[in-house]
């Protein structure tokens, strides 16, 4: 599965980091603690959060992030999008909150 | 003049904060622990500074104002300013910022004004752990704006801090100092974060208890006991200096 599956299944804004609308989604992380995902995220996974920080595209570069994805309608702050296409790293948005969106990616991402 | 300072310090406004951390007795304290130079920062709250600065200056303190303001991300930090005007203004901001939740004062504590007599003159109904709908850097502009100081707090703290909340330092941060907890020392932390070069350090309690004040703090070089001289210790812009924070 893609990045741009998901943007299509879910109904997903894309912010920016349109280059990279191809990379492979393995599973998704949710958290808006940074030194968490620094920590935890596994490489590959969609990161679900509402910190839109430029710190965001540092730690999902760090840790070979496909996508972010932005709950409750939280747009990215100007910087946070130049490094997004700097990194082709994509920031997606939603207007759903953290819960209602990782159900839906989970279960998307688990049909295969 | 060396000047030990305590520049973080909550009073009873601050819900966690103990209900004797009274204006008189923060003040008696701190004299007793031998500080000249404090700030009342209390949780996005200024309104204790002008009743503390009157009750320091009668033991030669100066008390600075400000507050730890908690940021959009949930990272806690000081806004140190001087003049009852900057008080105002970064008061005011904060009430425009903050999102409003009721306090429930048997969850978080109460939130109360108190006067030179220890009577109640004023209850916050909002709760104050809130954080504001601003990011750190718009804050970090703001009080560079009104000519304040701004430290991110207790940054090598697990919770409420730049490194818990963001996972680093931003690099891009404005910041003038940053404050680290007695947990840590200064080269531990550069060890493992990278940050600015010439990045200051200071160390204050954070109290929450009478017990605590001044049992952490930092020593100023200052050319006279003023905000004008610690900031231009913080910022290197004159011939005052903080003393190093090991």
């Amino acid at each position: 599965m893609t990045v741009k599956d998901i943007v299509d299944a879910l109904n997903l804004k894309v912010y920016s980091g349109e280059a990279g609308l191809n990379k492979e989604v393995v599973g998704g992380y949710t958290s808006d603690l940074l030194s968490d995902v620094m920590g935890n995220a596994p490489a590959g996974s969609v990161w679900i959060t509402l910190q839109t920080h430029v710190n965001v595209m540092a730690v999902a570069t760090l840790k070979d992030i496909s996508a972010v994805i932005l709950v409750k309608g939280l747009e990215p702050e100007a910087n946070t999008m130049a490094q997004s296409n700097n990194e082709a790293i994509p920031v997606l948005g939603t207007n759903l909150q953290a819960f209602e969106i990782s159900g839906q990616l989970y279960n998307l991402i688990n049909k295969k | 003049m060396i000047v030990k300072a305590d520049l973080h310090i909550h009073s009873v406004i601050s819900p966690c904060a103990d209900l004797e951390m009274s204006p008189v007795n923060i003040v008696m304290r701190a004299a007793e622990m031998g500080l000249k130079l404090i700030a009342v920062t209390d949780h996005n709250s200024t309104l204790h500074g002008p009743l503390i600065r009157t009750l320091a200056e009668q033991h030669g303190i100066y008390c600075l104002y400000g507050a730890e303001v908690n940021t959009r991300e949930e990272i806690h930090c000081l806004c140190l300013v001087d003049t009852e005007d900057q008080r105002q203004l970064l008061q005011a901001f904060i009430e425009q910022n903050i999102t409003r939740i009721p306090n429930n004062p048997d969850i978080f504590g109460y939130q109360v004004v108190v006067n030179e007599h220890d009577e109640i003159v004023q209850e916050v109904d909002y709760l104050l752990h809130a954080a504001l709908v601003k990011g750190i850097d718009e804050i970090a502009e703001f009080v560079h704006g009104i000519g304040g100081v701004f430290i991110p707090a207790h940054v090598d703290r697990p919770k409420y801090s730049v490194t818990s909340q963001l996972g680093f330092v931003p690099p891009s941060l404005s910041y003038d100092a940053l404050e680290i907890s007695r947990n840590t020392t200064v080269d531990s932390f550069k060890r493992n974060n990278p940050i600015k070069p010439n990045t200051q350090f200071i160390r204050n309690s954070d109290s929450h208890f009478l017990s605590q004040i001044g049992t952490s703090y930092t020593e100023y070089n200052l050319e006279n006991l003023s905000f004008k001289c610690f900031k231009d210790s913080i910022l290197n812009t004159g011939s005052s200096t903080v003393l190093p924070v090991i």
